[in-house]
């Protein structure tokens, strides 16, 4: 553990901390952009530029800027402050600690922590795209197929909205 | 074949690197490499305001600033002075901390592109192996900033901007990247300084450049009509649209805070406009092999300052784009054309050389433009708009 | 093809850009303080007060009417009477503004004042780049800053002097006139009443 990464790992944390704690949606959003930018830090200070790289392009460009649309598209004009503790808040404790008994189980018993890491891999950006190309091709096409499946739905749903309009 | 004078700035680097202990090497580099960046291209804005508003002034057939020194030559330092001692105004319902925050953060985003510009040879702050992805992700972080002044003004005219910009920006993304994926097709690799030592090399006395090909050329144009729109310039500058939305999402600014934006602004057209260089204009390379002995930083700022010449033209031009034909251009020439381009890239690379590709190219890429433009020219038909909302 | 009006309105500003370094014609813009336009005879910008003769105070038109002050719509005129009288500028004895002050920053140059005054006392300035570094009393004018002479006004607006200066010299000869006939009426009556004014005014100016 060195510096560089407590620090990283102090703000990624304290950004979704703050995410979850926020009064206002909006800066709820703008907490965990900097957790997804801590997160994505963490991922470059490892080496994996490619993946640290996406992670800033479509989490803090895209998935933020999505989940602020989505905030101002709905947003009440004023706010209703919600008890801090209401009864879905032992609900969703329950769930939050079963998902980390789950996790923590799940990293225990993989052993990860008692054997020594073997020396990182450096992995290229060409790497991956090689395997993207040649193993993973058909996995990749099916994503890109799912994709453009779901921009059609929605090009149809943002049509049908139109002629109601009309 | 390596000049003195082209490796200055490298030299007196390692020069003064000579004087700090190995312990601090690392922090020493890093800091003599990023502190030029950070005084050059500021230093570029303010000459770049003085030239926008004298050649805007000419294309005017005005004189432009002429008062403050000779030939108006200090005024960006009477403007500087002015930003500096007008009052900052923060409006009393505003949210403090992101309207605080918004215009660092966007120009520390505008800033962060630098880290991959090669300016000349050897000249590059970090040749990440993902440069080209590092450059966009971080462009990607321009709207956030832009959104956050626009949101925390609460302000109508500053979040409509901020609206306009971000839907804006996001259109013209996918272009801008699509636009430089034939470059990276191409060069086989995401790190600027080997796609710009791809483009090295004379025939004759012509250089490499990818902007003279078919795909090289279409790509160029195409880059540049997004990175217009991305840098929300004119004729792409609705987000601050001054007779509409006023200022768009820096109207509840004052001060120093909106020179702050302003600096961003003209940061993020210099850093779009050094990529666009960097991809299709052979980056520090000489336009001919006769004119290698001329410094490698020279030809980037010659380059880039040709491309801000050509954004001051254009502004001085070109009327502004109405959201809707913005958006048209968008999706409906702009992205079907790169896609083009980047099939025009694949035939380039496995067909052999000669007239037959440059034909075959040229042909993909123009025959389905033509249709496109024909669809835009037909929908272009003047007749009383109703307004479905109005009723 | 697309792109061919584009280029055409790039070549026409590339025009205007060459073409303003090299003919001076194409540059209208006049270079304010060395330069300026020259004004046409009906200028009017801020009012003063218009005297006869040599001396500012002695040949003030204005009587103090206050009428101006009145009519003026944002009211920056200030008018105090005098409890003394002078002659005025047909010779009649009447009272003088002891004080009179306009507050150009305020004023909007109507003309209204103009318009409305019986005596011709205060008319049209032509001057209009009056700034200045004290903000509350640089642009409070006194009557002594207001007065200007005859042929000054002369000067700025011919025509409408002239106008002016006729009216008077034909009701300065019917006051003579009659002064005349009182005189002869009363020719026994020890005292003559004699013009005050040293010189006819109004007769300097033609």
């Amino acid at each position: 553990m060195t510096i560089a990464f407590i620090i990283l790992a102090v703000i990624t944390v304290a950004g979704t901390a703050a995410a979850m704690g926020m009064r206002n949606a909006v800066h709820c959003v703008l907490a965990l952009t900097v957790g997804f930018a801590g997160v994505a830090a963490i991922y470059l200070q490892l080496d994996a530029q490619f993946v640290g790289l996406t992670q800033i392009m479509v989490y803090v460009g895209a998935v933020a800027i999505l989940a602020v649309f989505a905030i101002m598209m709905t947003h009440s004009p004023s706010p209703t402050k919600p008890p801090t503790y209401s009864s879905y808040w032992l609900m969703g404790s329950i769930v939050a600690a079963a998902v980390f008994a789950v996790l923590a189980w799940a990293v225990v018993s993989s052993g990860a922590h008692t054997q020594s890491l073997p020396s990182e891999p450096t992995v290229s950006v060409q790497q991956i795209g090689d395997a993207l190309m040649h193993r993973f091709v058909l996995p990749l096409e099916i994503m890109g197929l799912l994709l453009t499946a779901a921009l059609i739905g929605a090009v149809v749903i943002a049509m049908d909205h139109n002629e109601e309009i009309k | 074949m390596t000049l003195p004078l082209d490796q200055i700035f490298v030299l007196s680097k390692h020069w003064l690197l000579s004087f700090v202990p190995p312990i601090a090497q690392p922090l020493a580099s890093a800091i003599l490499s990023v502190v030029p960046v950070l005084i050059a291209f500021p230093l570029l804005f303010a000459i770049t305001t003085l030239l926008e508003r004298k050649g805007l002034g000419r294309i005017q057939n005005r004189y432009g600033p002429n008062r403050t020194g000779p030939w108006g030559l200090l005024q960006p330092i009477a403007d500087g002075v002015k930003s500096l001692t007008k009052e900052d105004i923060v409006p009393l319902t505003a949210d403090h901390a992101v309207h605080f925050l918004a215009p660092i953060f966007l120009v520390a985003a505008a800033f962060l592109g630098y880290a991959v510009l090669p300016i000349g040879r050897n000249m590059v702050i970090s040749n990440l192996n993902a440069g080209v992805l590092y450059f966009f992700a971080v462009g990607s972080m321009v709207e956030l900033s832009v959104f956050m002044a626009g949101w925390s003004s609460r302000s109508k005219y500053s979040l409509l901007g901020a609206m306009r910009a971000i839907a804006q920006m996001i259109s013209y993304e996918v272009p801008l990247v699509l636009a430089s994926v034939v470059v990276i097709m191409q060069a086989g690799s995401l790190s600027t300084v080997s796609i710009v030592e791809k483009q090295a090399g004379y025939t004759g006395i012509w250089p490499h450049w990818f902007v003279f090909t078919p795909w090289g050329i279409v790509g160029f144009a195409l880059f540049m009509i997004a990175a217009t729109a991305e840098s929300n310039r004119s004729p792409f500058d609705l987000p601050e649209g001054e007779s509409e939305i006023i200022a768009g999402y820096y109207i509840e600014y004052s001060g120093f805070k909106f020179a702050l934006f302003f600096l961003g602004e003209y940061l993020g057209m210099f850093a779009t406009s050094g990529m666009a260089i960097t991809l299709f204009l052979g980056g520090w390379s000489a336009p001919f092999s006769f004119l290698t002995w001329i410094p490698s930083y020279v030809w980037f700022f010659a380059k880039l300052l040709a491309l801000i010449f050509g954004f001051i033209w254009i502004r001085g031009t070109l009327p502004r784009l109405r959201m809707d034909q913005l958006m048209n251009l968008a999706w409906e020439f702009v992205l079907p054309t790169a896609l083009l381009n980047m099939l025009v890239a694949g035939v380039w690379h496995f067909m052999p050389g000669g007239p037959i590709r440059w034909l075959v190219c040229i042909a993909i890429v123009a025959i389905p433009c033509t249709f496109l433009t024909r669809r835009l020219k037909r929908k272009k038909k003047f007749e009383v708009r109703t307004y479905s909302f109005a009723e | 093809m697309i792109g061919s009006g584009i280029l055409k309105g790039l070549a026409e500003t590339a025009r205007n850009f060459f073409g303003s370094y090299v003919s001076k014609d194409r540059l209208t813009t006049i270079q304010y303080p060395e330069e300026r336009v020259a004004q046409i005879e009906a200028t009017r910008d801020f009012p003063f007060l218009v005297y006869d003769g040599p001396d500012w105070h002695d040949g003030m038109r204005c009587v103090a009417c206050q009428i101006c002050e009145k009519e003026c719509p944002p009211k920056c005129i200030f008018i105090e009477k005098s409890k003394d009288k002078k002659p005025d500028a047909v010779g009649k004895p009447q009272a003088y503004p002891a004080v009179f002050n306009i507050d150009i920053s305020v004023c909007m140059s109507c003309q209204i004042c103009v318009e409305v005054c019986p005596f011709d006392a205060i008319k049209m300035d032509v001057k209009y780049d009056l700034s200045t570094d004290d903000r509350f009393g640089g642009l409070l004018l006194d009557k002594k800053q207001l007065s200007k002479s005859n042929q000054y006004y002369n000067a700025i607006h011919p025509t409408e002097a002239a106008a002016v200066d006729a009216h008077f010299a034909e009701e300065r000869a019917k006051a003579e006139a009659k002064a005349k006939a009182e005189a002869k009426a009363r020719a026994a009556a020890p005292v003559t009443p004699t013009p005050i004014l040293a010189q006819p005014v109004g007769g300097e100016a033609k």
